[in-house]
């Protein structure tokens, strides 16, 4: 192949080889350079910063839960650099494919680039193999992604995804969730990642009923995130003056859709005038024990 | 002991040889209406795909030797992925990614002792049919910007013709598929009277309002449906006047063991209803190397 190059660095042999299905590994044999610095070992070891990561920005609370055919997900729009808010109104819930959303919490920069690394590779896969990866296949791959940033993570850029998606084969929405270190999870129901997640969850716990309509999912996820802002104070809640609100997504049979602006910012409406009347939210009923 | 042989004289043979290959195919057309950019050709195989998404509004057409042009399919789809990984999504363009075909066949055809046996072509919808844009990319390297329609491989000449006369961009999906399919009956390979049906056919189309990706495989339930209203009215305007000339269309088991496009090729003799049991090529002889 001699004489031919594109770009120099771009060997036109490498892009007729018969080679993987995998963009990313792709990437690592042709151009490791576009791959984030942690993939390459030891490169962040001599940054310098062991043990004291710098203030960037970091992504807060990311939650999801499973509707009737299918499954939403939503998340807060602040990011937070230490002390500081960096941006109130980043954008932490994409799109990967037609069939599944991730959410990103942890250091930003790194997350961002690990989920749009995620939605090439699912492409990818699709477009050379003529099939989807099954959402199992999905998942997995995710993990990969996230394994290889364990360097980065255990320097402290901690950066993990949550995944929902619809699965063709059953037909029902399912929720992934990962640690640092590769580990996958699958969630029954509802889960929640960063920082606020705990108090997200302790409302999902009160309010999330199995078999609920998207509608009904979205209420309830609204309200994890107002619960999740008013007690942690890196999460974002709606902020009415601006008009900033949750993003929301679902994921059914019909594909990928993320609620408007006007949409999300209507049911954020509501939650907060009921708030107004019940600061801790809808009190839950409570059956004492005939006596 | 080695021969001298002019380079001269290595280009034609090279050239006249794959010429001679893409010119036995049968005919694929590429062409803009108004739902998009549309895409058909006859096709035996469901698996051995002709059209192919490179890109967002993207599409990859190709005839010819299925490896070859599946590994140049392949090598697009990952020079694409990894430019809008790189830059941006909008940074991919048909443009750029005829130009790199074209360098790519180019360097091919000059460094290696058999050339491609392949005719490409590089298709991406815009926002109204004047936006299209069409790029054919021939065995060389050689690249040409089309307007409104291309033929790609067998008699294009022919085949063209057809559409020269009766194209306007502004057609409507089913009017294009009527147009392509009198176009691709006048192929003059002898079976041009009996219109193809739809296990016969691939069809795909950029959907011009389709949002992400465009690109779309038109089969089944509603590939018949298209035929079907494309058929209806087609019967009032028979291709006829292309009559098949015999002499230019070795339809089944030419060359060697139909390794140029032998699924096709031989498809159209299956449809004749010639020699049953040998026409059938299997999806490896197409593939095989």
């Amino acid at each position: 192949m001699s004489g031919f190059e594109p770009e120099s660095r771009w060997q036109a042999s490498a892009f007729l080889a018969a080679g993987p299905s995998s963009f990313a590994d792709f990437l690592t044999t042709t151009a490791p350079h576009l791959l984030p610095p942690s993939r390459h070992a030891g490169d962040l070891a001599h940054a310098g910063h062991a043990g004291s990561p710098p203030d960037i920005p970091h992504g807060t609370t990311i939650i999801a839960a499973v509707c009737d055919g299918g499954v939403v997900m939503a998340g807060d729009r602040r990011a937070t650099s230490g002390n500081m808010i960096s941006q109130r109104d980043i954008e932490k819930v994409f799109r990967c494919d037609e069939f599944t959303a991730a959410g990103i919490a942890g250091a930003a920069g790194i997350a961002i680039d690990m989920v749009r690394l995620f939605g090439v590779e699912l492409e990818h896969y699709e477009k050379l193999e003529g099939r989807m990866l099954s959402l199992e296949g999905k998942a997995n791959r995710l993990a990969g992604l996230v394994r290889a940033n364990l360097g980065a993570a255990m320097q402290g850029l901690i950066a993990v995804p949550l995944l929902a998606g619809y699965d063709e084969e059953t037909s029902k929405g399912r929720i992934f969730s990962f640690d640092p270190t590769g580990g996958k999870y699958e969630e029954q129901g509802f889960f929640s990642i960063g920082s606020g997640s705990v108090f997200a969850r302790g409302s999902l716990k009160k309010l999330y009923r199995d078999g609920m309509s998207a509608q009904d999912v979205i209420m309830v996820l609204m309200e994890g995130l107002y619960d999740a802002a008013d007690d942690d104070s890196a999460t974002g809640g709606p902020d009415m003056a601006r008009r900033i609100f949750p993003i929301v997504a679902t994921v059914t049979a019909d594909g990928f859709e993320r609620l408007t602006d006007d949409d999300a910012g209507r049911y954020a409406a509501a939650v907060v005038s009921e708030r107004m009347r019940h600061p801790d939210g809808p009190p839950a009923p409570l059956r004492p024990p005939a006596s | 002991m080695p021969f001298y042989v002019s380079p001269e004289q290595v280009m034609k043979d090279k050239g006249d040889y794959a010429r001679k290959r893409i010119a036995q195919i049968r005919s694929g057309v590429v062409m803009t209406c108004d739902a998009g950019i549309l895409c058909v050709a006859p096709n035996l195989y469901r698996a051995l795909r002709k059209f192919s998404e490179l890109y967002d509004r993207i599409a990859f057409a190709a005839v010819g030797r299925y490896n070859e042009f599946e590994s140049l399919r392949k090598a697009g789809v990952r020079y694409a992925d990894m430019t809008g990984f790189q830059y941006d999504r909008r940074d991919v363009t048909a443009r750029g990614l005829a130009d790199w075909y074209a360098q790519l066949l180019g360097a091919l055809f000059t460094d290696s002792p058999k050339p491609y046996e392949v005719e490409l072509v590089v298709a991406e919808v815009g926002a109204s049919p004047d936006l299209d844009e069409i790029y054919r990319i021939i065995f060389d390297g050689s690249v040409a910007e089309e307007h409104g329609f291309v033929v790609m491989g067998g008699p294009a000449d022919k085949v063209a013709s057809v559409l020269k006369e009766r194209y306007s961009p502004t057609m409507s999906l089913t009017e294009a598929m009527r147009l392509a399919m009198a176009a691709l009956a006048g192929q003059g390979d002898g079976s041009g009277t009996e219109p193809l049906t739809s296990t016969q056919l691939e069809v795909a189309l950029l959907e011009r309002a389709r949002p992400h990706r465009a690109f779309r495989r038109i089969t089944g339930a509603r590939l018949e449906a298209l035929l079907a209203d494309a058929g209806g009215a087609a019967a009032a305007v028979p291709a006829d006047g292309t009559e098949p000339a015999a002499g230019t269309e070795p339809a089944a088991g030419t060359g060697a063991g139909g390794a140029t496009d032998s699924s096709s090729a031989n498809g159209s003799g299956s449809a004749n209803g010639s020699g049953g049991g040998t026409d059938s090529g299997t999806p490896g002889d197409a593939a095989g190397s």
